[in-house]
């Protein structure tokens, strides 16, 4: 295996650890005004993902720093073709950081509703703009052969990249529900079943129409031949066992399954892309792949010993302090505002 | 305006707002860590009354400075993507390595500080902010690597047109970065300093409930203050020797000295005619200038004039003169600012040595709006170092007019530039209106954050 490729792989890890665990903290930001009907269950929710959001967070940043190095062309391209999209996409996580903090510091409802619906929406608009993104990943966009992205916000925005998107949203909603079911007690632990409930016939059905698209409109399929490849099948079956996991109230088992649903599908888009990393939908010839898109040699290799030494590090104390607020979240905890 | 100049100040914008919030962030982790140590090492209630209450105004800081530096994880690439293809081989690496190291340290171990108060041991509670303070900072060493380069490119070659890295040691012990970095942080450690002293003198001036933790704060924050802003002076002028020698031409902008002198005169006031290179007044100090650069009362300084041959003859014809008047202008607002508050924390100092805080109510007030002296040359030193850096991004071998995005037109920048400036207003408004909040209601903690605030006061 050349270093390109394993930058390749590093930065799907990077992007499955982000999907994984930002995943569920969009899912409970977009669920805290529906789930969370006074103050008190809103701040029990808040709390379930208050000591750990920004550390998800920065799997994404981490990601994008590393697409940088390994790959700047890929981040040229992508970023600065993705503009107005990306835009958006700051604008939410900028307000979303600073509500999770402010939120509670001061107590009129005025001020609380307000950043409560930051909350909400700066988890909505990335949840539903990754699936878009995507989608137009793995479908290609309008590359020319100097590597520059030739269409304009609308051009991401085809059906094909919406139902990328909703199936990104609900399926992070399904999976933040059931994160919440592990996190909570009391009336936020009932509104996370039942929404997780309500969420996974969604979820499942558009997961699944997405992949269907996929047959049409991309080569991701067609390229593996008839056989699908054994992640997505995987993916699906994650899928389909967690409706009677919920029924069963095996949160823990649910969780696990709709966080290996997030990974396969993951994998299932790195595989299809390899080793192109963004397609042209102009020329094939044109797509950016892993070799005339990255970084010397010798950059790679000095990134591979970093990643190798540190990564370690970042999973063990992120581990760690998973461990450390492991307990549900109930009446006796001390919401520490 | 093109999209070379929108997209110039929506990175002014966004970065100089950043960095109000960063110098806060690297200088009060560590002021919150040395309280909370006192108060493991002594077990005195008093210090953990302290350390819950710069600790909260540094929450605050911390939050609004993490939204705005999403943005600039990401901007390289939006607004500036020729530059990210041409230096994505060396520049990528130290973000990346920044993202890495210190972003996950700092946010991972400030959720633990945060919510970890009575989950922790004592002293892994301890060690969790202690982590922060030391991600914080070794974050802020990354990104100034970055940073470094484009001032002094070192360690690369150009090959298939785009600048290539061949030694990461060196890009790492790059000799601008080993001036900047202890300069940053100084000057960090310098704006926690006034942050605490300014509000600790407003407490002082109200005559607080808890006046004793205000002075206790005050004293610790002048000592801590004396070593930034000493320091922070000190490693300036080193860094103004240095950049005398590897970019000259900031260091003729920052002096608006247009001919070369040997002596050279530094200027304390000068009005001058940017386009025709000459002074319209000026007052100078003879010899001063080239003391300053060389130690020694003697020694060539060179001119805007001169550079500009040289530079020509170098690098083919071009305008190689950055605006003057902004580089002459806002290296003074910061040494200005610097020893205004070199005076004022001297001053702080020789009053509070014998414990007597019997401050005029004059000097508190004073004290207190000096809070923004600290803000200001944060800023100026910044814009003078990039501004008096152009035309180049990267210093000889990229000019900032080649690196934008050829591909986003103007108008999606300008939309992003006005949205951003309009959030960032909005955010700004809030932050000072809880830093105000929660300074006032003062060590007792006794803003009642949940929805009983009006039950719990009463009662109190
Ligand atoms: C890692 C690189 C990097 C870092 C750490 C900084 N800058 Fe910078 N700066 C640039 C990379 C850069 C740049 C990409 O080179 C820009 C963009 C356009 C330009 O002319 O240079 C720039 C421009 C630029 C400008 C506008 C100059 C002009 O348009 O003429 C200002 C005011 C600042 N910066 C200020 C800052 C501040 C306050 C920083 C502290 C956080 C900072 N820079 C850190
Ligand atoms: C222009 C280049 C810069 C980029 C790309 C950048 C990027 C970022 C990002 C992505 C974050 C959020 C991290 C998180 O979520 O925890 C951040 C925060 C931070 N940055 Fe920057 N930054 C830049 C300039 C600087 C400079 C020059 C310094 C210091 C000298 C600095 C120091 C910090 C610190 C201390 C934080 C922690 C949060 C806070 O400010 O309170 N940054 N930066
Ligand atoms: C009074 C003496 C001071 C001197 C002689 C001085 C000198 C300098 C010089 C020469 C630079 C530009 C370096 C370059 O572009 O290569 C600089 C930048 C800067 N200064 Fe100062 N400075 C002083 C005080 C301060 C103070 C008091 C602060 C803040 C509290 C401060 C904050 C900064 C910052 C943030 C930068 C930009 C980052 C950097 O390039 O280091 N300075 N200073």
């Amino acid at each position: 295996m050349d270093l390109n490729t394993l930058w390749f792989i590093i930065i799907a890890v990077l992007f499955i650890g982000f999907f994984f665990l930002e995943g569920f903290d969009y899912g409970v930001g977009i669920l805290l005004p529906i789930i969370g009907k006074d103050d008190t269950s809103r701040r029990k929710i808040i709390n379930a993902i208050g000591p750990h959001w920004d550390g998800n967070e920065v799997w994404l940043l981490t990601a994008g720093g590393a697409t940088f190095a390994a790959f700047p062309n890929w981040y040229a391209t992508m970023f600065s073709g993705f503009y107005l999209a990306l835009v958006l996409m700051l604008l939410a996580l900028i307000v979303r950081g600073v509500a999770f903090e402010y939120r509670s510091k001061h107590s009129t409802s005025k001020w609380r509703n307000t950043w409560d619906w930051m909350i909400f929406i700066g988890s909505f608009v990335p949840a539903l703009l990754w699936g878009v993104a995507i989608a137009n990943l793995i479908r290609g966009v309008p590359i020319d052969k100097n590597m520059n992205y030739t269409g304009n916000f609308f051009t991401l925005l085809n059906p094909y990249g919406l139902v990328g998107g909703l199936a990104s949203l609900t399926m992070f909603m399904l999976h933040g529900a059931i994160f919440l079911s592990l996190k909570s007690t009391g009336n936020v632990l009932e509104g996370a079943r039942t929404w997780a409930k309500k969420m996974w016939p969604v979820a499942t059905v558009l997961l699944f129409a997405f992949v269907i698209y996929s047959y049409f409109e991309t080569d991701m399929f067609t390229k593996l031949g008839v056989d699908p490849g054994v992640t997505p099948i995987l993916a699906a079956i994650a899928i389909l066992s967690v409706g009677s996991l919920l029924k069963a109230k095996k949160d823990g088992w649910a969780f696990v399954m709709t966080g290996l649903t997030i990974a396969l599908s993951t994998i299932t888009v790195f595989i299809g892309l390899f080793p192109r990393v963004m397609v042209s939908s102009l020329n094939p010839d044109w797509s950016l792949t892993i070799y005339n898109a990255s970084s010397s040699p010798y950059t790679l290799t000095v990134m591979s010993w970093v990643a190798l030494i540190f990564v370690p590090f970042v999973l063990a104390y992120q581990g760690w302090s998973y461990w450390v607020f492991k307990k549900r979240i109930s009446d006796k905890t001390d919401l520490e505002y | 305006m093109d999209a070379v100049t929108i997209a110039r100040w929506q990175f002014a914008i966004v970065t100089v707002y950043h960095f109000f919030f960063v110098p806060v962030t690297l200088g009060l982790s560590i002021f919150v860590a040395i309280l909370q140590t006192i108060y493991y090492k002594t077990g005195d209630e008093k210090y953990k009354k302290m350390t819950k209450f710069w600790g909260k105004l540094f929450l605050i800081n911390f939050a609004i400075g993490v939204a705005t530096g999403i943005v600039q994880e990401f901007q390289f690439g939006m607004n500036w993507s020729e530059y990210s293809r041409f230096m994505g081989d060396i520049f990528g690496a130290p973000l990346a390595i920044e993202a890495l190291l210190a972003f996950f340290m700092e946010s991972t171990f400030l959720g633990l500080w945060i919510f970890g108060w009575d989950r922790l041991s004592k002293k892994i509670h301890l060690a969790t902010i202690w982590l922060v303070a030391i991600g914080s900072n070794l974050s802020a060493f990354w990104i100034l690597v970055a940073n470094s380069f484009m001032q002094q490119p070192v360690g690369y070659t150009i090959n298939n047109g785009r600048a290539e890295m061949t030694d990461f040691f060196a890009i790492i012990t790059n000799g601008h970065v080993l001036v900047q970095f202890p300069h940053v942080f100084f000057a960090a450690i310098t704006t926690a300093a006034f942050f605490v002293l300014g509000i600790s003198a407003w407490h002082l001036l109200k005559k607080s409930k808890d006046i004793e933790l205000y002075q206790k704060s005050f004293k610790i924050a002048a000592i801590y203050g004396l070593v930034g802003v000493i320091l922070v002076v000190l490693e300036g002028h080193a860094q103004a020797q240095y950049m005398t020698k590897v970019q000259p031409m900031k260091m003729a902008a920052a002096e608006a000295l247009w001919n070369s002198e040997n002596p050279a005169a530094m200027s304390l006031f000068t009005i001058g005619d940017e386009k025709n290179r000459e002074d319209v007044f000026a007052i100078k100090v003879p010899g001063l200038l080239s003391f300053l650069a060389h130690n020694s009362f003697t020694g060539e300084v060179k001119g805007i004039n001169d550079l500009q041959r040289e530079y020509e003859k170098k690098y083919g014809p071009g305008d190689y003169v950055p605006p003057v008047a902004i580089s002459y202008w806002t290296f003074r607002a910061m040494v200005g600012a610097g020893i205004l508050m070199f005076l004022l924390v001297l001053y702080s100092i020789y009053k509070v040595r014998k414990n007597d805080f019997n401050f005029s109510p004059f000097m508190l007030k004073i004290l207190f709006w000096s809070i923004f002296l600290p803000f200001i040359a944060n800023s100026t030193g910044w814009i003078f170092t990039e501004m008096a850096r152009q035309p180049w991004i990267v210093f000889g071998l990229m000019q900032t007019k080649d690196a934008v995005s050829n591909t986003v037109p103007a108008g999606n920048v300008l939309f992003s530039l006005i949205v951003y400036t309009l959030l960032y207003a909005v955010l700004m408004v809030a932050t000072i209106f809880l830093w105000k909040k929660y300074a006032k209601a003062g060590m007792d903690g006794n803003v009642e954050i949940n929805e009983n605030v009006e039950t719990i006061i009463s009662k109190a």
